[in-house]
């Protein structure tokens, strides 16, 4: 059977239904998972996707971190199962305390929607296996608050340990150390802010996204396995 | 004796009110490019000589509690764990007893 895996919705998220697609164009069975639920159902992967969570209010992913499901989603991280939040997923693993850091808002406050190109820095994370270092994916941000920023002392954990998944080649945002993603000291929860849901097809500009959610089907078929 | 701990129980019930104001701003050497903006805009108008723009923002609410010290360590529990996000924001916490302390005690 394919791995499943649970997409969780918030009032205000909107790519939910782009994962799900691209979960599903891959082989693997993507589910919504309600917000207010406490279960996740079984699933074997876990993805918060973009949007505006609970409208950003007080900050973005400030308000997501009560909901019901997000003791559900903590307690499967710390079980080791693979957890990827994407742009605003991102912010809310970060206020959840899940990912280290915080996103503020971009280098000359600039909204930027526009393809980049990342490039991968560890092959080591649920998002990355099988990609080997220093390959280039072209995959879209679309974001207002997604300069990454952490204490030096964090960022020097995450050199050290190898915890930056992806950078970006031409820094859109003013992130520091040009990260566009970061994964947890174990290695299954990953945050990005760009969106590999919306790179899978040449015809619609790339489909490098695939790479990444198909290296996240293949973590989550193995945990199922296992 | 009796009396003693009767008026104990009574100050315990009467909880002060108090009038907080938190200010939340980024914290120094995190870039403001909002503040940046209005501060390269103002001499536009012909508003010289300013700097140091930041832009943070103001969250109110008036609180319950037994003094101004337990208000002020109550406030400072919600900033660190949900009004702000210490990686980049600090707040100045700002806590009057509330004008309307007397009626409220009294209903």
């Amino acid at each position: 059977m394919s791995a499943r895996v649970g997409v969780v919705l918030f009032p205000g998220s909107n790519c939910e239904h782009d994962v799900v697609e691209a979960v599903t164009m891959l082989g693997g069975q993507g589910e919504i998972v309600w917000h207010g639920d406490s279960d996740l159902g079984g699933v074997d992967a876990v993805v918060i996707p973009g949007g505006f969570a609970h409208g950003d209010y007080l900050r973005p992913g400030a308000i997501a971190r009560f909901s019901p499901i997000m003791d559900a989603v903590r307690e499967f991280a710390r079980s080791g199962g693979p957890v990827v939040g994407i742009c605003n997923g991102f912010q809310v693993l970060t206020e959840a305390g899940l990912l280290p850091g915080a996103l503020q808002k971009n280098r000359g406050l600039k909204f930027v929607c526009q393809p980049t190109v990342l490039r991968v820095v560890t092959s080591d994370t649920a998002l990355t296996t099988g990609i080997e270092v220093g390959t280039e994916l072209v995959v879209p941000i679309n974001h207002f608050e997604g300069n990454y920023t952490c204490s030096p002392e964090t960022l020097a954990e995450l050199q050290g340990e190898d915890r930056v998944v992806v950078r970006y080649v031409d820094n859109p945002n003013g992130s520091l150390d040009d990260i566009a993603g970061v994964c947890s000291a174990e290695r299954n929860v990953v945050g990005l802010m760009p969106h590999p849901e919306r790179a899978m097809l040449d015809l619609l500009g790339s489909s490098d996204g695939r790479m990444l959610l198909g290296s996240l089907l293949a973590v989550a078929g193995r945990a199922k396995a296992a | 004796m009796a009396v003693s701990r009767h008026l104990e129980q009574v100050c315990e019930h009467e909880d002060m009110r108090f009038d907080v104001q938190v200010q939340v701003r980024l914290r120094d050497g995190v870039s403001d490019p909002e503040g940046a903006t209005i501060e390269r805009s103002l001499p536009a108008l012909g508003f010289d000589g300013v700097s140091g723009v930041g832009v943070g923002k103001v969250i109110h609410f008036t609180l319950e509690a037994a003094d101004e010290a337990s208000a002020r360590a109550e406030v400072t529990d919600m900033c660190d764990r949900f009004l702000t996000n210490p990686v980049i924001e600090q707040a100045d916490i700002k806590i009057t007893e509330s004008s309307d302390a007397e009626a409220a005690t009294s209903a």
